[in-house]
């Protein structure tokens, strides 16, 4: 007893979010004990869990979600047209601001007599001039930026057709489902938050949504591409280079629309082979009295309604799959680090976490949320 | 600042007909944004038409008998509407009278004959997007015609009181004929597009 | 009747019926006019009044008083935002505070205040003694009242809107929309557009039919150009947001299936219907705000605008390009390349007329010499921060490009940009320049300029960093991100530098307070500007000019600077205006103008129930509808001597 409203006080003084892992440089998140609210008694230790994550097998660090550091063909072409328009655009409001400034600079006769109706019809038709030069300079510009735009356009849209490996996401509210099917549609991988796509081919993203519409952006990689409701849609992803690049749904979608990321984990070939290998087995029994508490307990707790563990007769659809849960890098789309003190954290209380979540806070006896925790924790 | 007068209008008449009159050109405006209305939710019905794939989605092509009754109403009714104008404009005060009382008749009709005119469209409402539209457009130009209706009803009352002796009543008059040649061409079109559309 | 003049003058006036102005002495006419056109005094006064200044006043104010509600909607946004993961403002009220933020500012501020300009300022301007429709204009307003204060109380009892300012479905659809909040956004957005019809339908009208004579097309101010565009937009824009809201309502309360995918329905319908208004929606608050830089340049530089031709042809371009942009909000959706180029190509098309507007306005400036009074310093700032503004619409209306940008802080800097720096700044001008007209007396220069570089400098140090905090991937709408984000010092800062411009607003308001009672009195046209507003007093009696001015050229009161031609033969027993022909403006009638009337509140109040209480049951509109007739059968009867109404 007093062991469960220790562990509620201290649950309680972190009432604030974690770091979210995904921003940051894969080394810095594996010394990552800034979190606080660990679990005591007999749950791993944080490392352990991130530690034989397959990322220290990435080389580079990643850079932090933006458009400015493209580390894709599609995010590189819009760059490239970011610049161009910028810079035509600085120039052109230099240009105007000059002529502004020279008109109000210009010393002009005073002469209180004058009316103000009398203009120099000499001046008058410079004017008219400029004035005509200026446009025809303007609709030149447009004509160069609208053809700039098409080309890019284009060149994206030739990405399409080439991909080696199909993903599906799926937007929910406020997390996302991540599927690479297989020609045995039960055999499919299913995983939420996270994708892993290999270094260098270009991947096809089919995205759908059965709630409201959502975003998916990953900057650093492509453009972004909304998720509506009854239309598909699909994208094409290449990273050029090993790293973790975090997204964001960028469509307003609700209470957590702040709280909806994903992490794109580019690998070479051979990682992404073993880390999809991995992912195809079900989930293993747990070892150990601890974790065996906690499958029984998360089997009889409701979580089974909404989660799936491939390997146990958790089927739920609601929430994300579990069966590698802690193979992620992040919980509840990148709300909380993976771990254990995080981790029984969002099970306590998942609203205090992440406000208006879907999954409601079930009452579980501490030594039951440790079970549950230790159990989870094992799922890589 | 001082005045100097250069013009003298009071010979001006205070009424006339058509453009002259600003209440014309208030007329027309509302009768342009209400088009724009009718022709955005045309132009629903045939975006929801294009992304289905069977058109009229769940339910057969609506009944074509009380729509069609309607329609010839209406347009019959253009000949009364505008002898109404004509003796408008010649400001003869009992056949504008008489004009008046048959139009407000000849208004209630076609509302009468709509009460069979939405089960006739032999879906509901709230089936399917289908039956949504079609509503919402029968919907749409019923408000139409009751709002019409009811003016031309108060107009009517108005003519056999003292106020029907203005002059300005005939401009009146013609602006509610002006109107009612819009709720008759509105129909018109909104018929094709309800009965004919999922006909083709 | 006529109980000032006693017996009307000559025999053959009687024969015309009523007292005329024709040689009246000055003092007695204005006696006459002054009764004739009074607004009552008091409460009672006050609620039947259709005076278009009056009406136009009480808009103004109300505007700004919206404008007041959502920038501190705003400056509770950047308290949460200056942290990162701070924890002073939930998710919950959060997306109320934007989505209030938005829609106060674009549909009870920014276009209203827009209007309430116009009929203030359009009568006047072309010479008349008030809009087409008083009535119809005074129930505008208090549809307009109704509206904001409905979607503002049930803000305060937690039930604000909370799907942003454009509502998309299934995110305020029937299934995810929570409560009762998108059905109070809807049907704010039916009453703002009523009033906002009612208004375009009535300067349509006043511009074509009443303006002075002599004032043919080339001679209309280059404001009241702009607002006639302006209401043309309204027109046609304003009914597919009815449409759309009415679909939406209908699918909340009687099941429709307009927006439901799995019933033959469509999320993407909303969006075009939306967007169909929504982007011309932007346009009608930025035309009439070039209309006020072409009204206070030339006064500013002492000269007429250049290319006055070129000027009205751009704004009538805008006008008809601004309703094939649509699409350019819609990028992220997915469209076929082709469609895709179109739309970029007709967005960058409207840089050709924003620009001739902007080049023509330099051109004034180049051949003037300008005069750095403080509407001039607005009208500097505007061009300064529109032109960035409208740039940064070049670079979005790319679809390439905009599939980075779309729905972050890129685009959140491109529209403040565009509003606060392009229309904002010049309605501050305008009332820098107009408040003389309107009260009698000048804002302190002094402050005006304080006031000027604070919210300039403090706007541009607000918004340009969000440029940066777009690109670098901070998406709009977030309530809170993560602190490795990297974004905070540039959120913190930008949050300190709001406080500036909340500053500068502060003494706008402060100015106008202190110059009330204390500004310098202001005669009748302190600028010596040139069109006819400055013919009358300051503020304008109630019958705005005691005779009606007679146009003799495009900047009136330069060419003639001392003599008013004027006409006579007005009645001035009864409320008379001219109306004269569309094209040359050659008087036609003497029109009789509507009295004043309790009516229009009333309908507006049966209006309004009916309107709230659809929001519960379908058969509010049914009930409704009863004493909704009764409110216009009563507000159209006419009623005592034949002529004496609308
Ligand atoms: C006053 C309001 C206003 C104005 C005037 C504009 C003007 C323009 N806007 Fe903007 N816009 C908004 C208000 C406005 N906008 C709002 C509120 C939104 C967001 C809504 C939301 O999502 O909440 C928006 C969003 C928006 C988008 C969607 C972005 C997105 O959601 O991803 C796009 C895309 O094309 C766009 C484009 C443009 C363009 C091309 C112009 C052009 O008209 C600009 C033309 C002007 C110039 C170009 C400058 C002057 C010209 C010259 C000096 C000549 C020289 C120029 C060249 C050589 C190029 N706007
Ligand atoms: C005309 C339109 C307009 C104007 C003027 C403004 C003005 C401001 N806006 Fe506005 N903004 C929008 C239109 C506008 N905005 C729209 C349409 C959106 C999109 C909403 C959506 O996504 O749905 C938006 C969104 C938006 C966001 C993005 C929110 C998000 O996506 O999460 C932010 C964030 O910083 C912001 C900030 C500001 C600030 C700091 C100001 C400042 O300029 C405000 C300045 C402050 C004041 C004007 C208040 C002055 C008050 C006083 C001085 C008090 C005096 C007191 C008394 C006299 C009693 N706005
Ligand atoms: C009513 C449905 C529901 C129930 C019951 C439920 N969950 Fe969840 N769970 C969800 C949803 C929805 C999410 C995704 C939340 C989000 O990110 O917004 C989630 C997320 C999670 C996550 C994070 C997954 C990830 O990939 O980031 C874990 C771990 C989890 N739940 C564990 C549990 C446990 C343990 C229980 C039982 C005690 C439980 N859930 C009960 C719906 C449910
Ligand atoms: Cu999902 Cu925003
Ligand atoms: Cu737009």
């Amino acid at each position: 007893m007093a062991r469960c409203m220790s562990l509620l006080a201290r649950l309680r003084k972190r009432t604030r979010p974690l770091m979210s892992p995904a921003f940051a440089c894969p080394t810095q998140i594996s010394s990552g004990n800034r979190t606080t609210g660990r679990v005591p008694g007999k749950a791993a230790d944080p490392t352990q869990w991130i530690g034989t994550a397959p990322m220290l097998v990435l080389a580079g660090c990643s850079d932090r979600q933006s458009a400015l550091h493209a580390h894709g063909a599609n995010a590189r072409r819009i760059f490239d047209l970011i610049w161009s328009f910028g810079a035509v655009a600085a120039a052109t409001w230099l240009l105007v601001m000059l002529l502004l400034a020279a008109a109000l600079l210009r010393q002009c006769p005073a002469d209180a007599t004058r009316s103000p109706l009398e203009t120099d019809p000499h001046q008058e038709r410079r004017l008219a001039c400029a004035v005509t030069s200026a446009v025809a300079l303007t609709v030149l510009v447009l004509i160069m930026l609208t053809t700039a735009s098409f080309f890019a356009g284009k060149s994206i849209a030739s990405l399409s057709g080439t991909e080696t490996l199909t993903v599906r996401i799926t937007g929910h509210q406020w997390w996302w489902e991540v599927r690479y099917p297989k020609d045995e549609p039960s055999q499919a991988i299913v995983t939420a938050n996270e994708i892993h796509v290999p270094v260098g081919e270009p991947v096809k993203v089919e995205l759908d949504s059965p709630d409201v519409i959502h975003s998916f952006w990953v900057p650093n990689l492509a453009g972004k591409r909304d998720l509506i409701p009854g239309r598909p849609s699909e994208l094409t992803l290449i990273a050029d280079k090993p790293g973790i690049y975090r997204g964001q749904c960028a469509e307003f979608c609700g209470y957590q629309h702040a709280h909806m990321a994903i992490t794109v984990v580019a690998e070479s070939r051979e990682a992404f082979d073993a880390w999809q290998s991995r992912q195809d087995a079900a989930a293993p029994a747990p070892d150990g009295d601890e974790g065996r508490r906690g499958q029984q307990a998360f089997l009889s707790t409701g979580c089974a309604l909404c989660h799936t563990i491939r390997g146990t007769h958790a089927s739920g659809t609601i929430g994300p799959d579990l069966t590698h849960l802690a193979s992620r890098r992040a919980l509840a789309a990148d709300t909380l680090a993976m771990t254990p003190g995080a981790l029984a954290a969002w099970i306590a209380d998942p609203q205090s976490m992440k406000p208006g979540a879907k999954m409601p806070r079930i009452a579980l006896s501490a030594d039951d949320l440790n079970a549950v925790v230790t159990y989870l924790g094992s799922l890589e | 600042m001082r005045h100097r007068p250069v013009a003298d209008v009071s010979h001006l008449p205070t009424y006339d007909f058509g453009a002259a009159s600003p209440m014309w050109w208030g007329t027309l405006a509302f009768i342009a944004l209400e088009a724009t209305g009718f022709a955005l939710a045309i132009g629903t019905y045939f975006y929801l038409a294009v992304l289905a794939r069977r058109w009229p989605i769940g339910a057969p092509a609506p009944d074509l008998l009380p729509g069609t009754a309607i329609l010839i109403i209406l347009v019959a009714s253009i000949v009364p509407n505008h002898l109404v104008e004509l003796w408008a404009r010649r400001q003869d005060l009992a056949k504008v009278r008489l004009g008046i009382v048959v139009m407000s008749i000849v208004g209630i009709l076609p509302l009468i004959v709509r009460i069979w005119e939405f089960p006739a469209l032999r879906i509901s409402w709230d089936q399917n997007a289908y039956g949504s539209i079609v509503w919402f457009l029968l919907g749409l130009h019923t408000t139409h015609l009751l709002t019409d209706v009811g003016d031309t009803f108060v107009l009517a009352v108005l003519m056999f009181t003292q106020q029907g002796k203005a002059g300005r009543r005939f401009s009146d008059v013609s602006d509610n004929a002006f109107y009612w040649d819009f709720v008759v061409v509105s129909w018109v079109v909104l018929y094709l597009v309800i009965y004919w559309a999922p006909r083709m | 009747m006529s109980g000032i003049a006693g017996k009307s003058a000559e025999p053959q006036q009687e024969a015309l019926k009523g007292v005329r102005d024709t040689g009246l002495e000055e003092a007695r006419l204005r006696a006459f006019l002054a009764h004739t056109w009074r607004t009552p005094k008091g409460l009672y006064g006050w609620l039947v009044t259709v005076d278009h200044k009056l009406i136009g006043r009480r808009y103004i104010v109300t505007a700004f008083l919206f404008l007041i509600l959502a920038g501190l909607s705003a400056v509770a946004m950047r308290f949460q935002l200056a942290q990162s993961e701070a924890g002073h403002i939930g998710p919950d009220l959060y997306n109320q505070l934007f989505t209030m933020h938005g829609t106060t500012m674009m549909f009870l501020f920014a276009v209203p205040v827009m209007e309430a300009f116009a009929i203030y300022l359009v009568p006047l301007m072309i010479g008349t003694r008030n809009v087409a429709f008083p009535r119809l204009n005074a129930f505008s307003y208090w549809v307009y009242l109704f509206g904001g204060l409905m979607i503002w109380v049930a803000f305060a009892f937690e039930t604000g809107a909370d799907a942003g300012w454009f509502s998309y479905v299934p995110l305020a659809g029937p299934e995810y929309g929570i409560g009762k909040r998108p059905d109070f956004w809807a049907q704010m957005v039916t009453y703002t557009e009523v009033s906002a019809l009612a208004v375009a339908v009535e300067i349509i009208a006043t511009v074509f039919k009443q303006r002075a004579p002599g004032m043919s097309l080339d001679r209309i101010p280059l404001y009241v150009w702009s607002v006639l565009v302006t209401a043309f937009v309204i027109l046609f824009a304003m009914p597919a947001v009815m449409v759309s809201s009415t679909m939406l309502i209908l699918d909340r309360l009687v099941g429709t299936k307009f927006f439901d995918p799995t019933a033959g329905g469509d999320a993407l319908l909303w969006q075009h219907l939306f967007w169909f208004f929504g982007h011309p929606e932007v346009y009608i608050i930025f035309i009439p705000a070039t209309g006020f830089v072409s009204a206070i340049l030339p006064t500013f530089v002492r000269r007429p605008v250049f290319g006055y031709l070129g000027i009205v042809l751009s704004l009538v371009a805008i006008g008809f390009l601004s309703f094939g942009l649509w699409v350019h909000h819609m990028f992220a959706t997915g469209l076929p390349q082709l469609g895709e180029s179109f739309f970029t190509a007709s967005s960058l098309m409207i840089a050709i007329p924003s620009g001739i507007q902007i080049f023509c306005w330099i051109a004034t400036i180049w051949g003037g010499r300008p005069i750095f009074a403080t509407p001039m310093l607005f009208v500097l700032g505007f061009i300064f921060t529109f032109v960035i503004g409208g740039l940064t619409g070049v670079m979005v209306a790319s679809v390439p490009l905009d599939l980075q940008v779309h729905d972050t802080y890129f685009v959140v800097a491109h529209f403040h940009y565009v509003l606060v720096g392009g229309a904002v700044f010049p309605l501050l001008g305008a009332v820098y320049y107009w408040f003389p007209k309107i009260s009698g007396r000048m804002l302190s220069e002094r402050l005006g300029r304080w006031n000027f570089w604070l919210v300039f400098v403090g706007f541009n140090l607000t918004f340009f960093p969000m440029h940066i905090l777009g690109l670098q991937g901070m998406p709009r709408r977030v309530y809170t991100y993560p602190p490795a984000s990297g974004w905070g010092e540039m959120n913190l800062f930008i949050s300190l530098s709001s406080l500036v411009v909340v500053a500068g607003f502060a003494l706008f308001f402060l100015n106008i307070l202190l110059s009330l009672r204390n500004g310098r009195i202001a005669g009748d046209n302190p600028w010596r500007a040139s069109t006819l507003e400055w013919a009358t007093t300051s503020p304008p009696p109630s019958y705005d000019f005691s005779r009606l001015p007679v146009v003799t050229h495009r900047e009136p009161l330069w060419a003639e600077p001392d003599l008013l031609p004027v006409v006579e033969g007005l009645r001035v027993d009864a409320r008379e205006v001219l109306a004269g022909t569309v094209a040359d403006a050659v008087p036609q009638l003497r029109v009789p103008s509507a009295d004043n009337s309790i009516w229009p509140l009333l309908s507006a109040i049966a209006v309004g129930g009916a309107f709230l209480g659809s929001i519960y049951t379908p058969w509010a509109v049914v009930w409704g509808a009863i004493p909704v007739s009764i409110g216009f059968i009563c507000w159209f009867w006419p009623k005592g001597e034949p002529e004496d109404e609308e």
